[in-house]
């Protein structure tokens, strides 16, 4: 049976609302408003009682797999736990009944909040200053990347072009279009990691920035980072850092030393900020000293004299505004709960355990299938389907069929470097019996490769769909409903 | 730490079973002269009682809308929460899963985006609408980056009256183009037809904010027309709960509408998160940016929903994609859709017009004070700007002592004249709107 739309449930004359009456005379709106400016019909929103629509949204909320239930294994999405402390915090009425355009002496637990947060992720990632304004981690490399443009802008140099690995996140490439650079692509060698020489080959004074993500996507550091950036530096362009991969950096290695000149940091996926089935998140961008004057607009700092928080209005090479307000605030305070509840061994304990985590799962399940790259890895790895895809099952159908046992697929398809790829990053929050089990359904659905292939290519059974045709969807495109 | 569930025994078990001594050896790729010998300099750790209680300080160095009787809009408004908002979003169902990639366990949040898209277009008379945008702002930037790949032109026009922060948004995502972004002036508080009908030729949009950043509503009788006359698209920016009675976008002919969903059932939250919502004409929808979902059937023919159109999207298209969006505002979106859906068709339209009772109520009051008038004197919503004879900063500054958050000072904002921009919401009073004329009166004379 279908899951009805709350348009289905709509009745004429139910009532979800409950609102107190006029308490000042009423107005004909044709005067108030304009009878011209009216709109001749209702919008058709549907109408249910307020009981009704919470089983709507509940029965909706339990399709839905989601951290809470079990591991969601989902490489370069930190797909941790969320500690419920920081929604009782993100809850407090101090912080949600604020409005943006409050003077700042009003906000200064708000504003003192943004300023150590922001010098907390200055520590963690050896930069000298940090804007919380972006809002997701793509808003952040577009963020970046419009800071350096504005610093090339204003030493006078000319630089169209903007380099990444094979391996990169797709968000690097379109927010390279975006900022108006040409995209280059750069191939990794045969261990996975960018090898000097062939960045050479593409490296010159035409380069504004060299956009990497470490570790990679394959879970590697990439181990001449050094060197990399130097190159880079020598040439007179800078380098980014996409964090997305932070997880398995903190309090062993910063991104600041490494020589990266700005980086951006996921909060929803590092710290602990819930995803949201989608978002908010929060895209906070690190940079270093030369970047500073660039950073967008307001900047929240310290007065000389009293030390009270304030708003920074004064920066004339500023990049402006990214934001309507200040971006995810709610986001930040979860972050900031995190990070105070962590410490600096707790970060650390964070990325021992991610990385102690991704090897031990690598190493039970490349018996069954294939490692590409079989070295250390870090907080992630990636597998290779292509032993199954030898026997007819694709990696799509592997991915189908783990749903089945309860848990969620690994990322697959990407980075797009690996055939049938399968890519997979436990965080620290699995326990051993946790991770065991994944090892289990995995080595089990191997079994089933072999065995029983049918089953796994007419996979999920279990789930309150079955696999969906979403080619006919997108033909016969249905993403408003008429009734 | 009570959210890593492994213990020193697990540690050791899970070293042997790699193969390796120790964690260092897990390192190998990290160079010797980037590991940190130090512990990062972050403050002690607290427990979660020391946390909770340090962030309750902090929370009470705010003077929270709570505590002040508040008449600030400019973009965020405070409207009414209903219990059941908070209540849903809280779910770990809908708060602890990730963006809907895998389609069979994702279902809850697909039909919900699929239901948010149905509601948008309702509401704004557009044919198709994307799943969320990280503000009002960006989808309004992300709008006009639309109108300038459709229809190849270069010149981008703005309303004088657009909100400010809008226009700044919208410059730096089309600063780095070969683009030029041009005024078109107003008369007296609506759209200067002359200017526009001088400033179209060639011009790739129009960006109409409706209602405008001083709250008056755009006669829209003459401008959609004359738009497409010239070739240009039409972008209108709108507060979505004023749609509940103003002719919506649909309408009136408008390409794109876009506008801050945080009216919708989002607290103030110092500005974020909000939502942005994207609608648009159906012929737009290969080139919208963000995640959109779509009805689906399985091999049952059971009904389901996944995304779809995926190759606009920066993953499967990458530098090619129509955007770089990627985590959307999914969460704050899910609190607009049960806000709709919980006011329904009547309860919108009652919230509307509470709004502009009170408005009109408080307005005409304050306008009967000695030295205030309004600034233009047009057909507005929620919201008006006072002209008044001293310095809006200053009256704001005066009634923080009376514990009223006055209204938004355009002084704040890059902006050519001194005007106090005033709000009331279904939330106000008529007890705290005469206290408020009262304070007002006190202080000005």
């Amino acid at each position: 049976m279908n899951t009805p739309l709350i348009f289905e449930l709509s009745s004429r004359g139910r009532k979800g609302y409950s609102l107190p009456k006029c308490d000042v005379p009423a107005r004909l709106l044709d005067q108030t408003l304009g009878a011209a400016n009216l709109r001749e019909k209702d919008a058709s929103l549907p109408e249910v009682a307020e009981n009704e629509i919470v089983r709507h949204y509940i029965r909706l909320s339990v399709m839905n797999h989601h951290i809470d239930k079990a591991i969601y294994p989902l490489g370069s999405c930190t797909m941790k736990y969320n500690p419920k402390v920081n929604e009782v915090t993100a809850a407090l009425p101090g912080f949600t009944q604020l409005h943006p355009f409050q003077p700042a002496h009003s906000v200064q637990g708000a504003l003192q909040l943004m300023y150590e947060l922001a010098r907390m992720l200055a520590e963690i990632s050896g930069m000298d200053k940090v804007t919380l304004q972006p809002t997701s981690g793509a808003q952040g490399e577009y963020c970046g990347l419009k800071l350096a443009k504005a610093h090339f802008d204003r030493i006078g140099q000319k630089r169209e072009s903007v380099l990444f690995p094979d391996s990169a996140h797709g968000t690097n490439p379109a927010s390279v279009t975006m900022a108006g650079f040409q995209p280059v692509q750069v191939k990794s060698n045969d261990r996975g990691i960018l090898d000097p020489a062939a960045l050479e080959d593409v490296l010159d004074d035409r380069i504004a920035v060299l956009m990497l993500t470490n570790p990679n996507t394959l879970g590697l550091f990439e181990r001449e980072i050094l060197r990399l950036t130097e190159m880079v530096h020598g040439k007179g362009g800078l380098v980014y850092m996409d964090g997305a991969n932070l997880n398995a950096l903190m309090g062993i290695t910063r991104a600041g030393d490494m020589g990266f000149d700005m980086l951006h940091f996921n909060l929803h996926k590092t710290l602990s900020a819930p995803h949201g089935g989608g978002g908010p998140g929060g895209g906070a961008v690190g940079v270093k000293r030369l970047l500073e004057p660039y950073l967008p607009v307001p900047v929240i700092a310290r007065e000389k004299g009293n030390g009270e928080y304030c708003f920074d209005w004064d920066r004339p090479y500023s990049i402006g505004r990214l934001h309507t307000f200040y971006g995810n605030f709610g986001v930040m305070v979860r972050a900031y709960t995190y990070l105070l509840m962590m410490g600096s061994a707790g970060l650390r304990q964070i990325a021992e355990v991610a990385i102690t985590n991704a090897n031990y799962l690598k190493e039970r399940l490349k018996e069954r299938y294939d490692l590409p790259y079989d070295t250390v890895c870090q907080h992630e790895f990636v597998l290779s389907g292509d032993r199954q895809k030898k026997q007819g099952v694709r990696v799509v159908d592997i991915a189908k069929r783990i749903l089945d046992f309860g848990i969620h697929a690994p990322t697959t398809y990407f980075p797009l470097i690996v055939s049938e790829a399968l890519m997979i990053e436990p965080t620290e929050t699995e326990s051993k019996a946790s991770l065991d089990q994944f090892v289990e359904v995995m080595f089990q659905i191997a079994d089933e490769v072999e065995k029983n292939p049918d089953l796994v290519r007419s996979a999920p059974h279990n789930t309150p769909v079955g696999r969906l045709n979403e080619a006919a969807a997108a033909r016969e495109l249905n993403v408003n409903f008429s009734d | 730490m009570s959210f890593i569930p492994q213990s020193d025994n697990d540690g050791r078990t899970l070293l042997d079973a790699i193969g390796v001594k120790d964690f260092d050896e897990l390192l190998e790729g990290v160079p010797e002269s980037l590991r940190l010998t130090q512990p990062l300099r972050l403050p002690p750790a607290l427990s979660e009682l020391e946390a909770v209680r340090h962030l309750g300080e902090l929370a009470t160095r705010n003077q929270s809308c709570d505590e002040y009787i508040n008449f600030m809009g400019a973009g965020a408004y405070d409207h009414y929460i209903p219990a059941i908002i908070p209540h849903l979003i809280s779910r770990p169902e809908f708060l602890t899963a990730y963006t809907p990639y895998q389609a069979e366990v994702s279902q809850g949040t697909l039909q919900a985006i699929y239901e948010f898209q149905s509601l948008i277009c309702r509401l704004t008379g557009m044919e198709v609408a994307n799943a969320s945008m990280y503000d009002g702002a960006s989808a309004a930037a992300e709008a006009v980056l639309l109108a300038l790949s459709v229809t190849r032109r270069r010149t981008v026009l703005l309303s004088r009256l657009l909100h400010p922060h809008f226009r700044d948004v919208i410059k730096a995502y089309i600063d780095n183009r070969d683009v030029e972004i041009v005024t078109v002036a107003d008369d007296n508080g609506v759209i200067a037809i002359d200017d526009l009908k001088e400033k179209l030729a060639d011009a790739a949009c129009l960006v109409m904010a409706n209602p405008n950043f001083y709250g008056i509503i755009e006669p829209v009788d003459q401008i959609p027309e004359l738009v497409h006359r010239a070739g240009a698209m039409l972008i209108a920016v709108v507060n979505p709960i004023s749609l509940a009675l103003l002719k919506p976008p649909g309408e009136y002919d408008a390409d794109i509408c876009v506008g801050e969903g945080q009216p919708l059932g989002n607290a103030l939250a110092f500005g974020g998160p909000y939502f942005g919502f994207f609608a648009a004409r159906k012929n737009l929808v290969r080139r919208l940016p963000g995640r959109l979902a779509a009805m689906a059937q399985d091999a049952t023919e059971k009904r389901g929903f996944c995304l779809t159109l995926q190759t606009r999207e920066q993953h499967i298209r990458r530098d090619k994609a129509t955007s770089n969006i990627c985590t959307n505002q999914a969460l704050c979106a899910l609190a607009g859709a049960i806000y709709l859906v919980t006011m329904g068709r009547e309860g919108i339209k009652e919230v509307a017009e509470l709004c502009v009772n009170k408005a009109h109520y408080l307005q005409e009051k304050l306008c009967a004070l000695n030295g205030i008038s309004l600034a233009c004197d047009r057909n507005f919503f929620h919201e008006f700007a006072l002209e008044l004879r001293g310095s809006a900063r200053r009256l704001f500054d005066r009634l923080l002592e009376k514990k009223i958050y006055a209204g938004v000072p355009t002084s704040r904002f890059n902006w050519e004249n001194d005007h106090l921009l005033v709000c009331a919401t279904e939330k106000r009073t008529v007890v705290e709107m005469d206290y408020f004329c009262q304070s007002v009166k006190e202080v000005i004379t």
